[in-house]
């Protein structure tokens, strides 16, 4: 194998990809091969960075130089300056967005100075597509190590000891949940990998599989090793190809390797792995719902118990775990559970993977160790709120997670603090909002998912979402009444306590976490006909100062309603039940004579 | 939804299943076995928790409880949210509470809430007053619905089949329908289509439940809690006939009618009505009031010399003969083995069910008699049965296109006539069946029931064959429940298999064991609903209480043993139509009038 001195590492993440990725690879290996370089400097196309909103992403190994925003056009400079002379190419370097200073060295951004990468350990590091580079980063050795070295009782002792929770929202102690299926009795026992990731948003799994896809199979290996199973399934939607085509190559270099199939290292362990589509559905997810669509049968979550552990694909034992749970598994096994057992916070072990978006900065995906604080995750790692505005909320958990306001600021990221304070871990959606956003429309925009997603099996999800989506639509419109905020928090006290799966048990949580953070512009919405945000339209009230209209009827001209009125160099005025508040007559205004509240 | 009956028990649940559990429920202590759950031990200690999804007719095997209503609820202590009572196993030390403020707050809001999205109605829907949603409304005290400004319903397109109309705004999703669709008749018709508010269930891509695999056998409508799916009602079109001063109007009434009518009339399930029924149709207005039994009892005959006439061709060597001959009176097992098993469309007997024979005699032999012509003559029948509707529409049953039967009404509709007709049903006097196609014997009437067919073709066929008197007419061996039951009949030193089969995914199970070799009958029995007739998709409401269709039964029984004649062949009026009408037995008059053929329907689902 070659020796290279230096390494192009370029995001191949979906994101990335999107902004022509590929097409910098491409150009910066005709760039070194022009240049003589090819046998000095390797281009690797690798997984997700997570600082999205920068891609494409190049970075120089070994110096740890961080390109951001990196065109096709740029590789020559990249080759002729940084990998011929030495010299960073100042222009593409990272800006720090308080001090304007180009940053040289990622280990000094402010995006990763406080992430600790654990599940994302080698996203970004090496070639996903490749097996070598995997096994070169002690790949499969944790396989190997559970194979000679461990009883399943023993592996099982482990996962237990490192204190590894559930990441995809529950938090149920992973150890624990293998220990269940272990001691089930069965002719087949099955391993499924829930990566039916559906939080808007949310691509913690995505960048996983498409960064790092030989450590799932890996640990799903152990799982299968510790809980007596020999097949592995992974539910993936069918909206990640990316994912899936390095799924596949993976699986395919495995069982090339022999370290998929039979006879697993000569120890005489078969496991094999398959791939089931999901449609989509976001009630999928749910672990019973997930077993029955990879049945074959309609995605609808049943009454537990039985547990998927009892009683789950086609009847069998079956463990589902999460793509991010998973990926702590191997390291687990080669740092070891004390290791694992250190990071993160009294009952939340380890480290979590955040999708970080809406008004902030640094948006993408962070590894953070449980117990930071969400001040250090939004003002330090997100760098803070975007064009200087002020912080105002912060959605966790995915469509049903609770919004926190500047008070729950300094609250520790763990399950149990997160749950204390009105909302969840989820699987590590992060929304976080500004002083323009209404809190009214942002809890409608979450009913309105669930709305779309629920299952329709029970009936309080399927019709109190429903009801709770059409009153907060009745607010925002400015046709609330002091019942309305009543009705809703029965209703959602009533959704949470009755509905048959975690989806409708949470999916009022926008809106009790709003009515309890934020009733203020509930009232504001209801009692003055306002929204302090400025975000409904029905609620703005346009209106000309007369002191200021000159008369000039380039209002009136605009106006495709015919709202406006007024004699020509005469103040104008807007007829209300007329206007339709599109803004056109403000943006036509010279003399700001109007005005809109 | 199938729930799986007994759920691989888990380690706290394997332990509980052996011993003894002691709860508390609603502050009275209660012991209960283990795998008990919550609402099977509240019923235990007295207490009927209110419930919507929930079905369970143990005994036929016919169990629903997806846990999608919510409205069984309940409270245990140390639990975060409320457990629906019909899926949450009991545990040892459980503390419940079935209706504390929380508890009802809850269920009050989610009932609001279904009728939030439920057609208001109700003064029309044919299901008012026997409403299982409209009970519930009354029973928690709902008064109001929260109004949300502009909030939605949710609408489809009304189905209207043969049978069964599906009128989905009013399904609540309870999915009972599908779970006997499925699991128990394994026919696949219905399913849960959509997902979220518009969730519903219906045929695959929402077809038409007349072009879906479909047999009718309209099991779905009775366990429907709300008017989502009903029967085609008739009754209006029947009292039309029959203020038509042009119109002769004849009535038939099925065996089972006469062992369930009286359900309907406050009366204890398995009450036989035979003789107000009589009279109520009489003085409804009907001009003849006769009895399928009749007809029954000729099916016998025609079916009888079928059966014999095979096992004789079979007894001479002959291989290519088929056996075992399945009956052929049930008209949703028609449809059945049309649709799922085109390749034995020769096994079925090609006698005519009952109705069909009935009908075709009225419109032949009996309006010769009464000098009235055929389009004049008007057909009624009434049948505990939905997929009778669909029957007497097919066309191998109709002559210029006047059908044998013109309408097929249900004991639910005739109920209703009654009703409308202002009659005091409980005090009318006894009336006898008009003649001849009045005179039925024993052997007639135990067709109502699982077995019965195939009890009263052996009381005929075994002494046709033997020549000899039967000692005995009781086949105990032929009667039963379970689902599918199989008996050896000795024909003078022959033994003669029988197997008997009752719900379509019996049927199956039976029909794919023939087809795979495993089993050899002559003769095999199938009924599509469960009990048979008696627990028929047209029969009064058994609410899920499998001991009425079981009353129903022994009611057919007790009729039979009462009846002077209890062999079809011993019918006189049977043996008179054969001397003045039919000749004999399979005689080629008999094959044009009572005879038919089946039609390969395997449904193809085309986008």
């Amino acid at each position: 194998m070659a020796i290279y001195k230096i390494h192009l590492l370029v995001c191949g993440g979906t994101g990335c990809r999107a902004s022509e990725s590929a097409a910098v690879v491409e150009s910066l290996r005709a760039s070194l091969t022009a240049a003589g370089l090819s046998d000095e400097a390797q281009v690797v196309a690798t997984g997700c960075f997570g600082f999205c909103e920068q891609g494409p992403i190049v970075k120089v190994m070994p110096d740890n130089t961080f390109y951001t925003g990196v065109t096709p056009a740029d590789a020559a400079e990249i080759v002729a300056e940084h990998v011929l002379k030495g010299r960073q190419v100042a222009r593409l370097l990272y800006t720090d967005p308080q001090h304007k200073t180009p940053v040289s060295d990622a280990k000094q951004m402010g995006f990763y100075r406080k992430q600790l990468r654990v599940a994302l350990r080698n996203c970004g590091f090496i070639d996903p597509e490749n097996i070598d580079e995997y096994i070169a980063r002690d790949g499969y050795a944790a396989l190997a190590t559970v194979l000679s070295d461990y009883s399943p009782r023993a592996a099982i002792d482990v996962v237990k000891r490192s204190g590894l929770r559930g990441r995809g929202g529950g938090g149920f102690p992973t150890g624990l949940k293998w220990e269940i299926a272990c001691g089930r009795q069965a002719d087949r026992k099955y391993v499924v990998c829930n990566a039916d990731e559906g939080d808007p948003g949310a691509f913690m799994d995505r960048s996983i599989l498409e960064g790092d896809p030989h450590s799932i199979l890996e640990a799903m290996m152990i799982c299968g090793y510790c809980i007596g199973a020999d097949r592995g399934l992974i539910y993936i939607r069918a909206e990640y190809p990316l994912a899936i085509h390095r799924l596949e190559v993976a699986i395919g270099q495995a069982r090339a390797c022999g370290l998929l199939g039979a006879d697993i290292m000569g120890t005489g362990f078969d496991f094999d792995i398959e791939l089931r589509y999901g449609a989509g559905a976001f009630v999928c997810g749910e672990e019973t719902a997930l077993i029955r669509s990879m049945e074959g049968r309609r995605g609808e979550p049943t009454v537990k118990p039985p547990y998927p552990a009892e009683s789950g694909y086609r009847g069998q034992p079956t463990n589902v775990n999460n793509v991010e749970t998973f990926a702590n598994i191997p390291v687990i096994f080669l740092k070891g559970a004390d290791w694992f057992a250190g990071i993160g916070s009294e009952r939340s072990k380890g480290t979590k993977v955040f999708a970080l978006a809406g008004k902030i900065n640094n948006v993408g995906l962070i590894e953070v160790p449980m117990g930071i604080t969400l001040r250090e995750v939004i003002f330090e790692i997100g760098g803070g709120i975007k064009d200087g505005k002020r912080f105002k909320a912060v959605q966790t958990g995915g469509p049903s997670g609770g919004c926190l306001t500047e008070k729950h600021l300094d609250t520790p990221i763990d399950f149990d603090t997160l749950l204390a304070a009105g909302s969840m871990m989820g699987s590590g959606g992060m929304i976080v909002m500004d002083e323009d956003d209404c809190m009214v429309s942002i809890a409608k925009f979450y009913l309105e998912f669930t709305v779309d997603e629920s299952c329709g099996k029970c009936a309080p999800c399927r019709i109190g979402n429903k009801r709770l989506y059409e009153v907060l639509r009745k607010i925002t419109l400015g046709h609330g009444t002091a019942d309305d905020l009543e009705y809703m928090r029965n209703l959602s006290t009533v959704i949470k306590d009755t509905a048959l799966c975690g989806l409708g048990q949470t999916s009022p949580n926008p809106v009790l976490s709003t009515l309890d953070n934020f009733r203020s512009e509930y009232e504001a919405h209801i009692f003055d006909h306002k929204c302090p945000a400025g975000q409904c339209k029905a609620l703005k009230h346009y209106f000309i100062l007369p002191e200021k209209c000159t008369g000039c009827t380039a209002c009136a001209r605009s106006c495709a309603v015919n709202a406006i009125v007024g004699e020509r160099r005469q103040a104008h005025s807007i007829i209300q039940n007329k206007c339709i508040r599109c803004g056109a007559c403000i943006e036509k205004c010279k003399f700001e004579a109007i005005q809109v509240n | 939804m199938a729930t799986v009956k007994n759920p691989i028990p888990t380690n706290q649940n394997l332990q509980s299943a052996i011993n003894n559990m002691k709860l508390t429920i609603d502050n009275k202590p209660i012991d209960v076995a283990g795998g008990t759950t919550v609402y099977e031990a509240a019923k235990q200690a007295g207490i009927i928790i209110p419930r919507l999804c929930y079905l369970n007719l143990e005994t036929l095997g016919i169990e629903n409880k997806p846990a999608g209503c919510r409205i069984c609820v309940v409270e245990i202590e140390g639990r975060r949210n409320l457990a629906p009572s019909c899926a949450t196993l009991c545990a040892d030390g459980m503390i419940v509470k079935t209706s504390s403020p929380r508890v009802l707050n809850a269920r009050k809001t989610v009932l609001e809430l279904l009728l939030s999205d439920h057609p208001k109605d109700c003064l029309i829907c044919p299901k008012s007053g026997r409403c299982e949603l409209q009970n519930l409304a009354v029973c928690l005290g709902i008064r109001e619905i929260h109004a949300v400004e502009n909030a939605e319903v949710s609408t489809y397109r009304k189905d209207h089949s043969p049978s069964i109309i599906r009128d989905m705004d009013k399904c609540v999703m309870c999915r009972r329908c599908e779970t006997v669709c499925n699991t128990v008749q394994t026919v696949g018709a219905l399913s849960a289509v959509n997902r979220g508010f518009m969730a519903v269930v219906a045929p695959a891509f929402e077809q038409d439940l007349q072009d879906s695999p479909c047999t009718f056998c309209g099991q779905c409508v009775a366990v429907c809690p709300t008017g989502a799916l009903t029967e085609v009602d008739h009754t209006s079109r029947v009292i039309r006939a029959l203020a038509d001063p042009t119109k002769t109007v004849v009535v038939q009434t099925a065996p089972a009618v006469r062992a369930a009518l009286g359900e309907e009339f406050g009366m204890a399930p398995g009450t036989l009505v035979t003789g107000k029924m009589v009279a109520a149709l009489r003085q409804i207005g009907f001009d003849y009031v006769f009895d399928t039994d009749f007809a029954a009892d000729l099916t016998i005959m025609e079916e009888g010399a079928e059966l014999l006439a095979r096992l004789r061709r079979m007894l001479e060597g002959d291989r290519k003969v088929k056996l075992p001959i399945l009956t052929s009176c049930c008209p949703a097992w028609v449809n059945f083995f049309e649709q799922n098993y085109p390749d034995m469309l020769d096994v079925p007997s090609t006698a005519r069910s009952p109705q069909q024979m009935f009908g075709a005699i009225a419109k032949t032999f009996l309006a010769d008699r009464l000098g009235v012509r055929r389009d004049n003559l008007v057909v009624v029948s009434i049948m505990p049965c939905l997929a009778k509707k669909y029957e007497c529409r097919r066309n191998e049953f109709k002559v210029d296109g006047n059908p044998d039967v013109d309408f097929a009404l249900s004991t639910r509709e005739l109920a209703h006539l009654i009703k409308e007709a202002n009659i005091r049903f409980n005090t009318l006097p006894d009336e006898d069946f008009d003649a001849p196609m009045g005179e039925s014997t024993g052997a007639g009437v135990i067709f109502g029931t699982t077995g019965g067919v195939i009890e009263a073709a052996t009381r005929t066929a075994c002494e046709l064959f033997t020549g000899r008197q039967l000692e005995r007419v009781d086949f105990q061996e032929l009667r039963g429940m379970e689902g599918i039951r199989t008996a050896s009949v000795d024909f003078n030193g022959t033994p003669i298999h029988i197997g008997i089969a009752h719900q379509l995914g019996n049927a199956r199970k039976l029909l794919d064991g023939i087809r795979a070799g495993m089993y050899h009958f002559h003769a095999i029995e199938i009924m599509a609903c469960p009990g048979g007739c008696v627990g028929g998709g047209g029969q009064p409401l058994h609410l899920g209480n499998a001991d009425v269709i079981r009353a129903r039964r022994q009611a057919l029984y007790r009729e039979d043993a009462q009846k002077p004649l209890r062999k079809s062949h011993e019918n006189p009026c049977i043996q008179q139509l054969y001397s003045e009408f039919l000749d004999h037995p399979l005689s080629e008059k008999a094959h044009r009038l009572l005879h038919t053929r089946y039609f390969d329907r395997s449904v193809k689902i085309e986008r």
